[in-house]
């Protein structure tokens, strides 16, 4: 028998939604970390029952928790052992390090703080984690401020992937509004030393070693805020997604923009097409139509709401530039939520379902690829991330 | 016995109910105890202290018999009343948000 996860990373805690593979009834769980921001929950490919998820607070940190039984239970990796005398504490799952190492690092760079001055870095938070998709020990995590780690040991230590940081861009990385911060991770399906991050607002990037070395992949790329709106790097990049099948095909949802790549970013085209606005934060593709993906569009960079206080989703079966609006029990009226970057998931069901977010605490489903949607549960707090495990 | 009083989001984290109750060896300061309390609850590392500077997190206070000790040094003697049990030490999160 076939069934659904759904993980719902919250302003104020986590969630936990599940269903048959009919999807037509939910059972909600949660809160879980309540009161704590859970910027982003995804479960091992190779493991479903592991699932790690980032727990943030402007007061108290980072906090890694990881389960290892679907999210029934939860446990801070290596924190929960008592020290035995002369051990100092481990603790250390949720302790990001930049690795100012003369060996594997670089000197910890400045980047560019809002107002054109430089800036040190200094760790926030996690928001994003991306399980590998063959070890359930190993895992990457996104930062702010902007770098890539990993841990090889299911959480309990990370160490940084410094060829980003430091390849020599990162004095011109800037934050977006939400803070400069590492917030998209591709792992491609068929090469394992190959990974894309995107940065807001520095760009897009790859490594083709696994993480030893890394470039900027924005040729393409057009941002008017930037005094050189074709440069190398300083764009706002939302969001990208790929199709397993085809892992050279990106899709990119910039500031402005829905951007394609055809060869694993090197050139990017747009794809906007017949859009109300091409402003946005998520992108995502059908499980099974590789050319089939879906944005929601919101109004402007000043204004965080549908146009029209309508809340569609826009569909393209041909890869961008002819695009229809989803509106089928979506409101239609008055709707001003927003539906952030990584607030939008797909099942792999044999009638792909499409999940997605909202800051007005709704998560909405559809398991018709798009055509008919229903909010699947309402009312939570502002949600923040949406990921979705297909379960036989 | 050394009494420390955790944020609810802290204690929930920690797994524990009320005050905490520590040993702390030698003399009793922001930074002896704050070891003990990381040394029994390792999950609280990072916290309340940077893990790498162990400056104090931001959007926490320590107070003590009614006084702000936010702002001492880490090495600086603590109150006797917190010496010798007879008053928490408070770590309190800041008025913050709405």
């Amino acid at each position: 028998m076939s069934g659904v996860r759904v993980l719902v990373g919250t302003r104020k805690g986590a969630f936990i939604l599940t269903s048959d593979g009919k999807r037509e009834k939910w059972d909600v769980s949660g809160p879980l970390f309540a009161g704590w921001e859970i910027y982003h929950m995804k479960g091992s490919p190779a493991d479903p029952n592991r699932i790690f998820a980032s727990q943030t607070s402007g007061w108290f940190g980072q906090i890694l928790q990881r389960s290892s039984d679907g999210g029934k239970t939860w446990e801070t990796p290596g924190g929960e052992k008592m020290p035995q005398p002369g051990e100092m504490p481990s603790g250390g799952s949720n302790k990001f390090v930049y690795d100012t190492s003369d060996a594997t690092g670089k000197p910890l760079t400045t980047h560019q703080w809002y107002d054109g001055t430089q800036h040190p870095w200094a760790f926030k938070r996690v928001w994003h984690l991306e399980p590998s998709l063959t070890d359930p020990d190993t895992v990457y995590a996104g930062v702010e401020d902007a770098a890539i780690f990993r841990s090889k040991d299911g959480g309990k230590s990370w160490h940084e992937l410094a060829g980003l940081r430091g390849h020599g861009t990162g004095p011109k990385w800037q934050p977006g509004a939400g803070g400069m911060c590492l917030h998209t991770i591709v792992l491609d399906p068929s090469n394992p030393n190959r990974i894309y991050v995107a940065i807001s607002a520095a760009g897009a990037f790859r490594t083709d070693d696994g993480g030893n070395t890394w470039k900027p992949i924005n040729q393409g790329l057009r941002s008017q805020y930037i005094p050189d709106p074709k440069a190398e790097v300083g764009h706002c990049v939302h969001r990208i997604a790929l199709h397993r099948s085809r892992p050279d095909v990106l899709f990119m949802q910039k500031h402005w923009d829905v951007m394609r790549s055809d060869n694993a970013g090197d050139l990017w085209t747009e794809v906007s097409g017949n859009l109300p606005t091409d402003f946005g934060f998520v992108v995502d593709v059908h499980a099974h139509e590789p050319e089939t993906i879906y944005v929601v569009p919101i109004k402007s960079d000043g204004e965080h709401f549908p146009p029209e206080g309508k809340l569609r989703v826009y569909r393209s079966r041909k890869g961008g530039n002819e695009w229809e609006p989803l509106t089928k029990g979506l409101p239609q009226s008055n709707c001003y939520v927003n539906v952030l970057r990584d607030a939008m998931a797909v099942d792999s069901l044999d009638k792909c379902g499409v999940y997605f977010g909202t800051t007005g605490g709704q998560v909405y489903a559809s398991s018709d690829a798009g055509d008919n949607w229903a909010p699947i549960v309402r009312d939570l707090p502002a949600v923040l991330s949406v990921e979705v495990q297909t379960l036989s | 016995m050394i009494r420390v009083e955790l944020p609810a989001h802290l204690r929930t984290l920690a797994g524990v109910k009320g005050e905490v109750e520590l040993e702390v060896a030698g003399r009793v300061t922001q930074r002896s105890v704050l070891d003990a309390l990381e040394a029994r609850y390792p999950m609280l590392c990072g916290t309340i202290r940077d893990h790498v500077t162990h400056e104090r997190r931001p959007f926490l206070r320590f107070f003590a018999c009614q006084e702000d000790f936010s702002l001492e040094a880490p090495d600086a003697p603590l109150p006797e009343a917190v010496a010798s049990g007879k008053e928490p030490f408070m770590i309190v999160g800041a008025i913050a948000g709405g």
